[in-house]
């Protein structure tokens, strides 16, 4: 049994201009010890997957359908005790800016010293020795000085770090990071990424990576769920996502970002603007950007198409060319069409 | 390229701002210490480097947003030193800035943004010919006509970039300091976005100052690229030259730290990973501002600031051990 099954998750949030299908059908499985990214443009519903998971949406946002196992347990429809054993003890998240999400007019030693007290029979000097523990944990230097100080005293990356201690307290089997790393410098970037990487080997969590950033991505995933507008468009390992890929928004997005394969030459840009998800079109909601868009693809979605056992695309472009092309494995029908 | 003449120079190009700590005392905040640099006409020159280094503070005060504390800024072989020519200069050299949800105002129409630099120079003798010229202009950048009378408020990031730009090629510029275009856009827009910047220097023979964080967009649109580190440059080469074979230490674990698109080369990085933080530059350290995190420091590094040297051709570093380590 996976550890996290979503299967068809639905999260819509009613505003006064409409429905808004934020997250449409998404569904996947996160075994202990992977690290699974989801990548898509901002309004992809990336983030509101994550929070569906954890149950933290905001007041007009809800689950409208589908479920959330962890552990076989379900989380959809469960009461607020039962979440409450969830969030931050079996699942923690991090969130994109380390300033807001900490609290300014507590010391960190405090802020590490309340999530540990609610989540784990601690008592105060227990809990200040695990606070400083954590700490040593993620590298923060002078970690018995940090934790008198407060927020604004720590840079961002230091802040970040403090995060991560904070959701790490009680050894989750899930860590979701949001964009952990947005808001930092590449330097700050690549030492906040190094620690994330050790600490899942250290202490075998799954990790959920969710960013906009394919250098990130490729860099810390095992798994890759590629989103556009509420839904998933392609997922497989890292490596057939970057190499091998099946979906046209997915190809698209590799060929418009900088590479060493494309230096010197024009980027080959997605045209269109990103897509308004009050008006969703009623096929494929990526058609109307998509340059291969076919009669099909505008009035209706294709079925998710599995390529490996580890490698699916929802794609009608694929499904043709797996019926043009008949023996041939689909691999290479892919790569023809360019 | 390296016959063009140069279109701009910058010599010790200083910002100070005084720091208020409270009880009538202040410090001067040094944002930019000491930079020069020139860029040739026709080219781009991408300028990187980490929150708080100065970047957007050299494109500002070159362009005499802020005014210099010291040091000059010489255009087309003039000095801007005065009024009038300053007058002349913003003419010919214009801005576009990071977000575009805050540099276009809410009450005006895209045709008022995009003609206010028009009005501000006189530049159009009447209705008719603003119009066109409105008109024109929208074209360059990709919007048409019924765009002209909307409000900015309904139109998406990449598409209110496009009016920034629009409103900077309003005065004819031949120059342009581009801050972070792109860094607020979405992957799928961003390239959009670049092709149209790459198009339209092609067409109008522009020179860019392109700052930004993003060093692979950088790679990709620089023919030249300047690195700087707390208020300094510190490396200055062509673009391949510096990715192939960066000198100064920053500069390469800035390089090495860049997640890179692609699982296997990802995986075989060696990233040099720093320690600590950027200092801040209230607090900047004495000598060379990198050698709190420097591997190679040594006492000479805390003593003074390594000269800004050309230590191959058109390859500039400032760092004292360039020459044993490099």
């Amino acid at each position: 049994m996976a550890l996290l099954e979503v299967s068809n998750l639905r999260t819509s949030f009613f505003t006064d201009a409409g429905e808004v299908k934020a997250v449409d059908g998404v569904s996947f499985e996160l075994d202990r010890g992977r690290v699974l990214g989801i990548v898509g443009e901002s309004g992809s519903g990336k983030s509101v997957t994550a929070y569906s998971i954890m149950q933290i949406l905001a007041p007009t946002g809800k689950i409208v359908g589908g479920s959330v196992k962890l552990n076989g347990q379900e989380l959809v429809g469960a009461g607020e005790n039962v979440l409450r054993t969830v969030r931050g003890n079996r699942v923690s998240i991090i969130f994109q800016d380390p300033m807001t999400s900490l609290n300014p007019t507590y010391t960190i030693g405090h802020q590490l010293e309340e999530a540990i007290r609610l989540h784990t029979p601690r008592n105060r000097r227990q809990a200040r020795e695990r606070a400083l523990e954590l700490l040593v944990l993620v590298n923060v230097n002078e970690p018995a000085k940090r934790l008198k100080q407060y927020p604004y005293e720590l840079s961002g990356g230091m802040r970040q770090r403090v995060m991560i201690a904070m959701a790490l307290a009680c050894e989750p089997d899930i860590l979701i990071a949001d964009e952990p790393t947005t808001a930092l410098d590449v330097t700050i970037q690549a030492q906040i990424l190094e620690l994330m990487q050790d600490l899942q080997r250290k202490l075998g969590m799954a990790i959920i990576m969710i960013t906009h950033d394919l250098g990130v991505v490729a860099q810390m995933c095992d798994e890759i769920i590629v989103m556009y507008a509420g839904s998933i468009c392609e997922r497989g390992t890292a490596d057939e996502i970057f190499y091998n890929p099946h979906h046209e928004y997915t190809k698209g997005l590799m060929r418009s970002i900088p590479r060493d394969e494309n230096n010197g030459e024009r980027l080959k840009p997605i045209s269109g603007t990103p897509i308004d998800l009050l008006n969703m079109p009623a096929g494929c909601p990526f058609a109307p950007r998509c340059d291969n868009a076919m009669k099909i693809c505008l009035t209706q979605r294709a079925e998710t198409m599995q390529l490996s056992p580890t490698h699916s695309a929802c794609c009608w472009v694929n499904v043709r060319d797996a019926q043009n092309e008949g023996t041939k494995s689909p691999a290479e029908g892919g790569e023809a069409r360019e | 390229m390296s016959e063009a003449k140069t279109l701009l120079e910058v010599k010790g190009l200083k910002q100070y701002f005084d720091v208020n700590l409270g009880f009538f005392r202040s410090k001067p905040l040094k944002a930019v210490d000491d930079v020069s640099f020139s860029i040739r006409k026709g080219e781009t020159l991408g300028l990187v480097g980490e929150s708080g280094c100065g970047k957007t503070t050299v494109g500002r005060s070159i362009l005499h947003l802020y005014k210099p504390t010291a040091g000059q800024v010489i255009y087309d072989g003039k000095e801007i030193n005065s009024k009038e020519s300053l007058r002349e200069f913003r003419k010919k050299a214009t801005m576009v800035f990071q977000d575009p949800y805050s540099s276009l105002n809410p009450r005006m129409t895209v045709s008022d943004i995009v003609a206010e630099p028009l009005d501000v120079h006189n530049l159009c003798a009447d209705k008719k010919q603003r119009e066109e010229r409105v008109l024109e202009l929208m074209g360059y950048v990709g919007l048409n006509s019924e765009h002209a009378s909307r409000y900015a408020h309904e139109f998406s990031g990449g598409q209110r970039q496009r009016i920034g730009i629009a409103r900077a090629l309003a005065v004819n510029p031949e120059f342009i300091v581009c801050d972070e275009p792109v860094s607020a856009l979405d992957v799928s827009i961003q390239a959009q976005v670049i092709n149209m910047f790459e198009d339209l220097q092609d067409k109008l023979g522009l020179t860019y100052l392109f700052i930004a964080h993003d060093l692979l967009v950088v790679r990709h649109i620089s023919d030249r690229i300047a690195v700087m580190y707390l208020g300094k440059m510190v490396e200055l080469a062509d673009a391949d030259e510096i990715y192939t074979h960066p000198l100064h230490p920053y500069s390469r674990s800035l390089l090495s730290a860049v997640p890179l698109p692609d699982p296997v080369k990802a995986r075989a990085n060696k990233r040099i990973v720093l320690n600590g933080d950027i200092p801040s530059p209230l607090n900047a350290p004495s000598g060379c501002p990198f050698r709190t995190r420097c591997p190679n420091a040594t006492a000479k590094c805390a003593e003074s600031m390594p000269p800004f040297e050309e230590v191959e051709k058109g390859h500039f570093v400032a760092c004292h051990r360039v020459k044993e380590i490099g």
